[in-house]
């Protein structure tokens, strides 16, 4: 079976793993940083992905997606209250946010798979071998449009997705399989956007989650928010300088607030220097932990609400809980620590790196999935009660939070009108009494055959698979046929518009990430191919006549390459090229060596 | 366990030797798998919950043994090992598993377990009290006009704090009750276990069942009435 990867879609970094010889690995690629930055540029090249998008940030920060997690199965309405954070324009179609970016406009599934498609050419090069199948991770707190909308990210991406898998789930397969441990354990995910806590027993390879909560809008990107909005607040009073009116600078604050955050999990106070617009001097000022902590304290507080709740919901005091495990970029901070210790009156584990623990539990997923390991087996839950509505605008529980996945929920349904032709069925999803105040999953129209009223017995299954995602199947009762039902997704993407989007992504996205792949090789050939030219100019005359030969022939060899647009085929002639150049860069140095040597004294060189 | 077990092992041994491989159309011998194609067999719904654990039909039942075998078949059923396998055996893989979950659920938690005995022996549609236990009636529709009362009054007037105390006495009360409801229910549990035990066909023990029957859906139901009620009284007076 084809290899399936195991990815990490953060809010502010994403990763792949593999799983070698029973041990989960990340893959990074030489030069660069294992983390991807989850942002997304739109530069004159195309579009880019990471590291060089993130730098973009304060450039162009009206054309550099960032966080785009937070708008994954969402529609405008949902985050009427933070657009004013973000730089970039979002508008809305069908229920769906899009996110615009020059003339062209992208759904968050688009952008995620931009980042997705980054991190599958960056396993491809490192492992040699076509990638198309993954394990992709999501907060566990995640309803169905927001796991809907991570698969339709994966296959635009050009991955099979195997498995949706909850991130403190995943963490948990890394910290059993290094462990073995047995036992009750609760893993607090503290990550850049989102918040998870799941509870879980373990016992003889057999990953029971108990109970899950979290919230999906509470993370490291709140806490640089607050300190950003201090540092503004402080500016403007001291400064009379508004920096809502520069885009680029926000950013910066942004960033700064981000960095002095980070730096305040290892030191006690930091120093934070901004440059203001238009030459007007330097903003500084000393921050100190106290101080962040002071800001921050009432978010962490936030966040033990939903751990006391998955305490309750498991049936467990914190005193029965064995262990507590870190994930998150988050956890790093001291303030974290010491709340999460208190709840729980026991020292936290952070053995493995929680930024990269999610991964490597995806990929141990992965691993089961293709047969790997049938040790373990992860027996997830539902986030959240799933129901339809019901006379009087009330949701009616079918399948309760906290069941272990897969659930089915089976419900009759018949006329109350003779001849009724249809019925019309609103799928929840949430713990609210009423329809309104949970989350439209969809609707549809269930199909009767006009009988009298009663008499039509249609059977509906409601059934949430492995990856917590819902497939609805019906079935007339008097006949024994089933009936397919087609489910319009409430806020979320049709699957025509993922098959549009598919293809769009091999048109222009593919195009857009191997681009720079292509561009930046070029780059690169084109300076080789300089230096090379120059070398031989100057230096050609210390080595042999066939030696130049060889050289040139590389050279002209990598200048076709060059003309190309296969990045591996150009970096595979200019290793040529440098393997060549190899005894005339020797020559050319042993020279200059000689030549700086002449006229000095021995004493001076030893 | 004891060896009453046999009658639910014999129904099962005949419901598999009646049914066919639905891959190799052999006729089917192993429990959940094809003794000759190994292929997994969907559950049918003939199957039982008590059945399906290996667990005889009652009330007590050993819960170690319920989350071994819950593993165990989780380790036959889940999805995550069917992923190389056809469409077919995913599908099987996928209603299996659901199904076991709904099982494992169910039998794990003492009154639903209770519940779906009733269901399994008396064939009850779920009987849900809209007005309240004979024996509470009075009670409790002074409860709901004190409860009405309190609602309507301002939280920091006398009458409310006179409202508020008369609540929480209530409250102590229905407490006490729902205690003797779970010890009666419980009596009736280990009634019901012992008679099955015995397992005499006679006329008495007939009477027995059904008066048995009879008293635990009648507890069950008041006991949801009841435990509504008291929710309900904790919320206001929160």
């Amino acid at each position: 079976m084809a290899r399936i990867v195991g990815i990490d879609l953060g809010t502010t970094n994403s990763l792949v793993a593999y799983m070698d010889k029973g041990t989960p690995r990340i893959i990074a690629s030489r030069h660069e940083r294992a983390m991807v930055p989850s942002v997304v540029a739109l530069t004159d090249n195309g579009l880019i992905v990471g590291d060089p998008a993130k730098e973009h940030l304060t450039r162009h920060p009206e054309r550099t997606v960032y966080s785009v997690k937070r708008f994954m199965g969402k529609s405008l309405a949902d985050v009427q209250g933070e657009l004013a954070y973000f730089p970039y324009a979002l508008t809305e179609k069908g229920g769906v946010i899009r996110i615009q970016l020059g003339e062209k406009s992208y759904s968050p599934p688009q952008i995620s798979a931009m980042i997705l498609k980054e991190l599958k050419l960056r396993a491809e090069a490192f492992l040699g071998e076509s990638i198309t199948k993954a394990v992709i991770t999501v907060p566990a707190y995640f309803n169905d449009s927001q796991r809907q909308a991570t698969k339709d990210a994966g296959m635009i991406a050009g991955l099979e997705v195997l498995r949706i898998i909850n991130e403190p789930t995943a963490a948990s397969l890394a910290y059993g399989l290094q462990e073995k441990t047995q036992g009750t354990i609760a893993v607090y995910d503290l990550g850049g956007g989102t918040f998870d806590i799941s509870i879980l027993k373990l016992k003889n390879g057999i990953f029971e989650v108990l109970a899950t909560n979290g919230d999906t809008h509470l993370g490291g990107d709140d806490f640089d928010q607050l300190v950003a909005d201090l540092l503004l607040k402080e500016i403007k009073a001291q400064q009379g300088l508004d920096l809502s009116a520069h885009p680029d600078h926000m950013q910066a604050v942004r960033l700064q607030a981000e960095r002095a955050k980070i730096r305040l999990s290892e030191e006690l106070k930091t120093t934070v220097c901004l440059d203001l617009p238009n030459g007007q001097g330097q903003f500084t000022r000393e921050l100190t932990r106290d101080q962040l902590e002071a800001l921050c304290g009432p978010l962490v507080e936030r966040s033990l609400g939903p751990c006391r709740l998955a305490l309750k919901d498991s049936g467990l005091n914190p005193t029965e809980i064995d262990e507590v495990v870190l994930v998150g970029g988050s956890t790093r901070m001291p303030l974290v620590r010491q709340r999460v210790q208190a709840l729980f009156g026991k020292q936290p584990h952070c053995d493995l790196n929680p930024d990269e623990v999610v991964a490597l539990g995806a990929a141990v997923q992965a691993d089961i999935l293709s047969g790997g390991t049938t040790d373990m087996l992860l027996l997830d839950v539902t986030p959240l009660s799933l129901g339809i509505e019901t006379m009087g605008g009330v949701m009616s529980s079918l399948i309760r939070r906290n069941t272990t996945i897969p659930a089915s929920a089976k419900e009759m349904f018949t006329t109350y009108v003779d001849g009724q032709t249809g019925v019309d069925i609103h799928i929840l999803q949430g713990e609210r009494e009423l329809a309104k105040d949970n989350r439209s999953l969809a609707r549809f129209r269930l199909k009767i055959p006009p009988l009298p009223a009663g008499v039509p017995r249609i059977e509906v299954t409601f059934l949430i698979d492995a990856n917590g995602i819902l497939n609805v199947m019906a079935k007339d009762m008097r006949t024994g046929e089933t009936q397919s039902i087609e489910v319009k997704p409430s806020y979320g993407l049709s699957d025509q518009e993922v098959e549009r989007m598919i293809e769009d992504s091999f048109k222009f996205a593919a195009d857009d990430v191997s681009a720079r792949k292509v561009i930046e090789a070029r780059l690169d050939a084109g300076a080789l191919i300089t230096t090379t030219e120059k070398s031989l100019a100057d230096g050609g005359h210390l080595v042999a006549a066939g030696e130049v030969a060889t050289i040139r022939a590389a050279l002209s060899a990598l200048a076709s390459a060059k003309e190309g647009s296969d990045p591996r085929a150009i970096r595979a002639r200019m290793a040529d090229l440098e393997q060549a150049a190899k005894g005339l860069t020797v020559a050319m140095l042993d020279d200059s060596l000689k030549q700086g040597l002449q006229g000095k004294k021995i004493s001076d060189v030893t | 366990m004891s060896g009453h077990t046999h009658n639910t092992d014999d129904r099962r041994q005949l419901q598999m030797a009646r049914s066919m491989c639905w891959h190799c159309q052999s006729e089917m011998a192993g429990e959940y798998f094809c003794d000759r194609c190994v292929k997994v067999q969907p559950v049918s719904k003939d199957v039982d919950y008590f059945t399906c654990f290996g667990l005889p039909r009652r009330l007590a039942i050993d819960t170690r043994v319920l989350e071994a075998k819950f593993y165990e078949l989780s380790r036959a059923f889940h999805p995550d090992f069917y992923q190389n396998k056809s469409d077919a055996e995913q599908s099987i893989s996928l209603g299996n598993s659901a199904m076991l979950n709904t099982a494992y659920r169910t039998l794990r938690d003492p009154i639903q377990r209770a519940e779906y005995l009733l269901d399994l022996e008396a064939g009850s549609v779920k009987d849900i009290r809209t007005s309240p236990p004979a024996d509470l009636f009075e009670e409790i529709l002074e409860l709901q006009e004190t409860l009405d009362e309190f609602r309507e009054s301002d939280r920091a007037s006398e009458q409310a704090s006179t409202l508020r105390a008369k609540l929480h006495a209530d409250r102590t009360n229905l407490e006490e009750r729902q205690r003797e409801m779970e010890t009666r229910l419980h009596q009736l549990f280990s009634r019901w276990d012992a008679l099955q035990d015995r397992g005499e066909a006679t006329e008495e023990a007939r009477t027995e069942r059904s008066s048995i029957l009879k008293d635990m859906r009648n507890i069950l139901s008041n006991r949801t009435y009841v435990k509504n009620i008291v929710n309900d009284l904790v919320e206001t007076i929160a």
